[in-house]
């Protein structure tokens, strides 16, 4: 065991991967000689060799669809955007190719590869470096999201995402990237993608969160239980395949639901997760489930992102009005 | 001289050598004596607030903010050409070409202490705000450029990429599509030698950028980006070609970031001191300088009283811009839709309930 933050954790599963499995390259912009501009694959190319560990032209589209193709050639791509919000360039290749070429070959083709990329505000930066777009990825056919929010559950994922078959979308909350530090197990170890997890367990409310949430989430819980509020937090981890079983066996005991999210709400996680309440525990259900998301509005720059960033207070105000309704 | 320099030939256009001697007479730009000194002054101002944001930076004052150390001369020669009318479509790392538009250093400062005022450069005309998604805002100005021919406008569109942004398809396709429609803008880009930690090696197995304007059939010539002469005699003649209706136009200004990437970034990471020391001799502002200096129009002297003053100005500017504190909730909704729906107005509603029941708390 050792003491890590999510950047180390993440660059211990890239490396002991590297080491593992020759096929595996990793790319992007800045990630060789620098390691990224958040560190997060400092020394991988000293360590392994600018073939396998290399900086691209600065190109996001190229960068995943270079990708496709020697995926379809039998290399295992890990690469990075350099940020959430410039994904974008990218969108045709990740939803036309990455996302369709199993299907479309048939099987006989696929595009197993690892798309990492920092997500979410907090950071007190410029336009675009604050999204938080998962909901875009998980509405795409094809496609697995995957978003930890633990140094040690960021290894462990991405390690099941490196050794997944299917293409997948690695989202890291770059506002914890170094702001929790935990034990992590130096070795081997994957945890399954698709498996949400029970963080504590309680009686009144289920609240469902993930990524850099689930801080404020337990924030706001310490409040909760002065107030004499028993919740039960579940880490969704996994954003597709979502994790039904889980959070479902939550609801039937509990019979309320919150759903917090730092995206823009409509058409999001929040609500495919209360449509799975209301079609799977809709008669265990004591009060309406309710979503505590970003406003459906652009994240304002540093001096307005506190209107729209989720604040532990803002989580048990609804906390209180769904236990209370 | 745009067919003098013609890209293929891949020789840089250079007026005035790093010691401040003209090399090429021939080329000098039509500028006055006096024109030359106030520019020099517009690029010392830049490079003194530039500095001064870094350090303001570093004192937890201001976020992040991208240098334009060494770049100077390329937006002091934009200055000396753009008109009113004209276009500025930037990208982030064009102080002097702001300011030169009429953007305030006040709202620069505004932008990056975190306000979106920041970017309403209320007495520029036809300037766009800062792009952050590289290369894409190229596009922009094509179809900007397309705009002012259908409408039989005189203005002429000048828009920045750095050395980067042009492996971005959106670099491609907008040289393509102004080339095709023979649309009236000056493709800048600012050949730094870096994107970030990037070299420009990694970045194109070209020897150049200027020289890819051939298979797009365009103008292309690259150009010595720390000499100014340089600089205002190429955007003369672009200006000349693209207001006459021969089309784009794309220059290559080869310069050299001195600063860090962001105030976030760490050069020595990616860089060796005796490549910057190799090219802090060629230092635009020094060149021009020490021409001005052998013309007798300039002195020590004079500099460092106008830095004086520029810094006491600066500061001033500064301050003000920190006097604005107050982000009302509604500017978060404010300017999302023309017509906004009714829908945000209720999530604006509710998060004031909850602001009332967090006041009530207390
Ligand atoms: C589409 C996109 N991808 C990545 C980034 C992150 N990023 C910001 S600046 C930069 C490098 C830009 O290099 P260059 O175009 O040479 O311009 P310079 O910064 O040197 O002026 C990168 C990769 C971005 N802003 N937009």
């Amino acid at each position: 065991m050792k003491i890590m933050n999510m950047v180390n954790a993440i660059n211990q599963a890239i490396d002991l991967k590297l080491e593992e499995d020759p096929d595996i390259v990793v790319f992007g912009e800045d990630v060789g000689v620098e390691g990224g501009v958040f560190r997060v694959t400092e020394n991988l190319q000293k360590k392994h060799g600018a073939r396998r560990v290399f900086d691209t032209p600065l190109a996001e589209s190229a960068i995943v669809g270079s990708a496709v193709g020697m995926a379809v050639a039998g290399l295992k791509p890990v690469i990075e955007m350099q940020f959430s919000g410039f994904v974008y360039p990218a969108m045709n290749q990740i939803i036309s190719h990455v996302a369709r070429i199993r299907n479309r070959s048939r099987g006989r083709y696929g595009a197993p590869m690892v798309i990492r990329m920092p997500y979410g505000g907090g950071i007190n930066a410029l336009e675009h470096h604050s999204e938080s777009m998962e909901a875009l990825f998980a509405h795409t056919p094809g496609l697995k999201v995957v978003i930890p929010s633990t140094p040690g559950d960021a290894k462990g994922l991405l390690i099941s995402a490196i050794e997944s078959e299917d293409p997948i979308i690695f989202m890291e909350p770059k506002r914890l990237y170094r702001a929790i530090k935990q034990e992590v197990s130096e070795d081997k170890y994957s945890i399954p993608i698709g498996q949400a997890k029970v963080l504590s367990h309680g009686s009144d409310l289920t609240v469902v969160a993930y990524g850099a949430l689930i801080r404020e989430v337990q924030r706001a819980m310490v409040k909760a239980k002065d107030m004499g509020i028993s919740v039960e937090l579940i880490d969704l981890r996994t954003i597709y395949p979502i994790d039904k079983t889980t959070v479902i066996e939550s609801i039937k005991k509990t019979g309320r639901l919150v759903v917090v999210t730092e995206g823009p709400g409509s058409f999001g996680v929040g609500a495919e997760l209360i449509t799975i309440a209301n079609e799977e525990a809709f008669l265990h259900l004591e009060a309406p489930p309710k979503r505590v998301s970003g406003f459906d509005t652009i994240v304002p720059l540093p001096k307005g992102e506190h209107h729209y960033i989720i604040s532990p207070d803002k989580i048990l105000f609804e906390i209180e009005k769904t236990v209370k309704y | 001289m745009l067919e003098e320099f013609d890209s293929f030939k891949t020789e840089m256009f250079q007026v005035m050598d790093p010691a401040g001697n003209i090399t090429k007479p021939e080329h000098f730009p039509k500028l006055k004596d006096k024109d030359i000194v106030g520019a020099y002054k517009k690029m010392l101002f830049a490079r003194t607030a530039d500095l001064m944001v870094v350090s303001y930076q570093r004192q937890g004052r201001i976020y992040t903010y991208p240098p334009n150390q060494g770049q100077e001369a390329i937006s002091g020669a934009v200055a000396q050409i753009i008109r009113k009318d004209d276009w500025l479509v930037p990208a982030f790392r064009e102080l002097g070409a702001w300011l030169a538009k009429g953007a305030s250093l006040k709202e620069i400062f505004m932008y990056f202490m975190g306000f979106e005022e920041g970017s309403l450069f209320k007495n520029a005309r036809n300037m766009l705000p800062m792009n952050v998604p590289i290369a894409s805002q190229l596009q922009h100005a094509t179809g900007i450029g397309y705009a002012i021919n259908y409408k039989e406008k005189d203005e002429i569109v000048y828009t920045f990429v750095g050395d980067g942004g042009t492996s971005q398809g959106d670099f491609h396709e907008a040289l393509n599509f102004a080339a095709v429609w023979k649309v009236p803008v000056i493709f800048i880009v600012q050949n730094n030698q870096f994107a970030i930690s990037v070299p420009f090696k990694t970045q194109t197995a070209s020897d150049g950028i200027a020289i890819k304007a051939l298979a797009y059939g365009m103008p292309g010539i690259q150009v010595d980006g720390n000499d100014f002469l340089a600089m205002t005699k190429t955007f003369e003649e672009a200006s000349e070609h693209a207001g006459s209706g021969k089309g784009p136009v794309l220059i290559e200004a080869v310069t050299y970031r001195m600063g860090a990437h962001t105030t976030s970034d760490d050069p020595s990471k990616y860089r060796t001191k005796e490549e910057e020391d190799e090219w802090a001799a060629k230092d635009p502002l020094v060149r021009l300088k020490k021409y001005l200096m052998t013309q007798k129009l300039w002195t020590d002297k004079e500099e460092e009283t106008i830095t004086g003053q520029y810094k006491k100005e600066i500061d001033r500017i500064f301050i003000e811009a920190e006097k604005h504190t107050d982000y009302p909730l509604e500017d978060v909704f404010k300017y999302q839709y023309a017509d906004l729906p009714d829908d945000l107005l209720l999530q604006k509603a509710e998060h004031e309930k909850f602001l009332n029941w967090k006041a009530s708390r207390k």
